[in-house]
Parts: structure tokens; C-alpha cells; sequence
């Protein structure tokens, strides 16, 4: 998988784009933790409109950058899950603990 | 009679083998004819169970994984991927929904994945001799063939 960011005024968009698995977790949390060491934004948003598979490593990621940002008492929410990725949220429950915001279904 | 289809797979249970083992299995049920999400709900579940098997399985080392994937009756994919590492001391509670020997790096959402997206899932094992996960999965035909 590789992650785009991007930040603008204490907003940061991080792009997931191709697949998420066990494999790719672990590097993809270390770039994805030294952006958000970098810019410390507020907001962060895990944007999943390029992603076209993901996995429950994947869940684990998203969860604990949710974490992350809450212990810096930063918001991050998910936007644009679609296909299989979107399933898997579904079925995992994700959104008791992290916002999804998905275009109309 | 209708013979069986099955492959076969055997490969180390190193990290970058798991998209491999479900390009794999998906490719071979691609003969049923399933919708791209079928196809991409058989991947996700062959996922889960192998990647259990790096994670758990072996932990710290590495250990061998097999799967067999069988169509039966026409309709049917079934799925089994196996190891024999440490195995599950109790399954019914590893089933459960965010139960987790594997702390942040884990959501404990695999089996529960397994489960929602195929009809049946069984799993065998038994402490220090190894797991077996068997999976079902039906393929609707679509009308329009029929
Ligand atoms: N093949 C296996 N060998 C040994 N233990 C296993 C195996 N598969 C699962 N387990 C045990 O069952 C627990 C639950 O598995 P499950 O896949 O549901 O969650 P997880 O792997 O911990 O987290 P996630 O799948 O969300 O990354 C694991 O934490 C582990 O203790
Ligand atoms: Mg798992």
C-alpha cells in the first residue's frame, strides 16, 4: 500500500491507495506515525477512495491512528470506504469508535 | 457424476506470501463464476486465516501453511487452511468479537470477518500441535445464465 498526505492548516489528509494487509501494516503505521510527528495536525482524515482491498490489519491501523490523534487531543475519522474495504468496516463495527463518512451508498 | 476440483498450496509463513495465497485461491474460484464480490469476500477470508497462521501460528518463527481449496457440487468453495504451530487453547472465546492475544497490532476482528463473509466456518485445533480453519462458501448463479 502506499499513503499520499497532504496538510493544510492543521488538516491531514492521508490517501490509502492499493491493499492493506498484515504485510504492509506494519511500515505503512511507521510513515503514517512519523506524518503525523511531523505536521501534529488536529484533524487527521484516512481518506480510503484508492484502496481496493483491506483486511483486519487494516482495522488495526485505522484504530490506532484514531488513538493517536485522541491522545493528542486531535480528531481522525475515515472518508470514502468503497467495495471490499467498506465491507470489511461494516462487518468489524469500526464506527462505534471512529466517524466513516461514505458517499451516497 | 461431477468429479472434484482442488488445489493444493504449501509455502512458508513469511508475511509477504499473503497475497499470494489469496490471489491464489481466489483465481481457482473464479471458475464458479462468482460476482467481484464474491470473489473479493473469498479473498478477505483467506486473508484472515492465513495471516492468523504468521501471526499466531509461528510467532517469531517461521512455519509451514497449507491450503486446499475443493469445489463441490458445482456451487461450493471449500476452503482449509492449516498449520501446526501452537495452536488455539480455547476456541470458542477466540472467536469472540475484539478477543486478542496479539495487543495493537490486532483488532481481534479476524475470525469475526471470516464468519460474515462465508456461510460456514469450522475450526480445529488443538495447544502445540496446530490449527485447521475449514470455510464454505456458496456461489449464487446469476439468473441471467440460468
Ligand atoms: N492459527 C492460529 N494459531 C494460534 N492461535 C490463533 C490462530 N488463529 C487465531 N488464533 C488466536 O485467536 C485469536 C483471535 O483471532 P482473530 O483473527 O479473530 O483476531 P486477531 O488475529 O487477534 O486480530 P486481527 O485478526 O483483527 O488482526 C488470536 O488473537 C489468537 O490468539
Ligand atoms: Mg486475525
Amino acid at each position: 500500500m502506499k499513503v499520499y498526505s497532504q496538510e493544510n492548516n492543521g488538516v491531514l489528509r492521508l490517501s490509502f491507495v492499493g491493499e492493506l494487509d498484515h504485510h504492509d501494516a506494519k511500515s505503512s503505521m511507521k510513515t503514517i506515525e512519523s506524518l503525523i510527528d511531523e505536521y501534529l495536525p488536529h484533524d487527521c482524515i484516512m481518506d480510503l477512495s484508492g484502496l481496493n482491498f483491506m483486511d483486519s490489519s487494516g482495522i488495526a491501523v485505522i484504530l490506532r491512528v484514531n488513538k493517536r490523534m485522541n491522545d493528542m487531543c486531535g480528531k481522525a475519522w475515515v472518508e470514502n470506504p468503497a467495495g471490499q474495504p467498506l465491507r470489511v468496516l461494516d462487518a468489524s463495527g469500526i464506527d462505534r469508535v471512529i466517524k466513516v463518512f461514505t458517499k451516497a451508498r | 457424476m461431477a468429479h472434484t476440483d482442488y488445489i493444493k498450496l504449501e509455502f512458508p509463513s513469511r508475511s509477504v506470501n499473503e497475497s499470494f495465497a489469496r490471489a491464489t485461491v481466489a483465481c481457482f474460484a473464479a471458475r464458479l463464476d462468482p460476482t467481484l464480490e464474491e470473489l473479493s469476500d473469498i479473498k478477505t477470508a483467506v486473508s484472515e486465516a492465513v495471516t492468523n497462521c504468521i501471526v499466531h501460528a509461528y510467532p517469531g518463527v517461521i512455519g509451514t501453511i497449507w491450503i486446499r481449496a475443493k469445489i463441490v457440487d458445482e456451487t461450493t468453495i471449500e476452503i482449509m487452511v492449516k498449520d501446526n504451530g501452537v495452536g488455539i487453547p480455547d476456541i470458542k472465546r477466540a472467536r469472540e468479537p475484539m478477543y486478542t492475544t496479539g495487543g495493537d497490532d490486532r483488532s481481534g476482528m479476524g475470525f469475526t470477518i471470516m464468519e460474515s463473509f462465508m456461510d460456514k466456518v469450522r475450526v480445529r485445533s488443538a495447544e502445540g500441535k496446530g490449527t485447521t480453519v475449514f470455510m464454505s462458501r456458496k456461489i449464487i448463479r446469476k439468473t441471467s445464465e440460468i
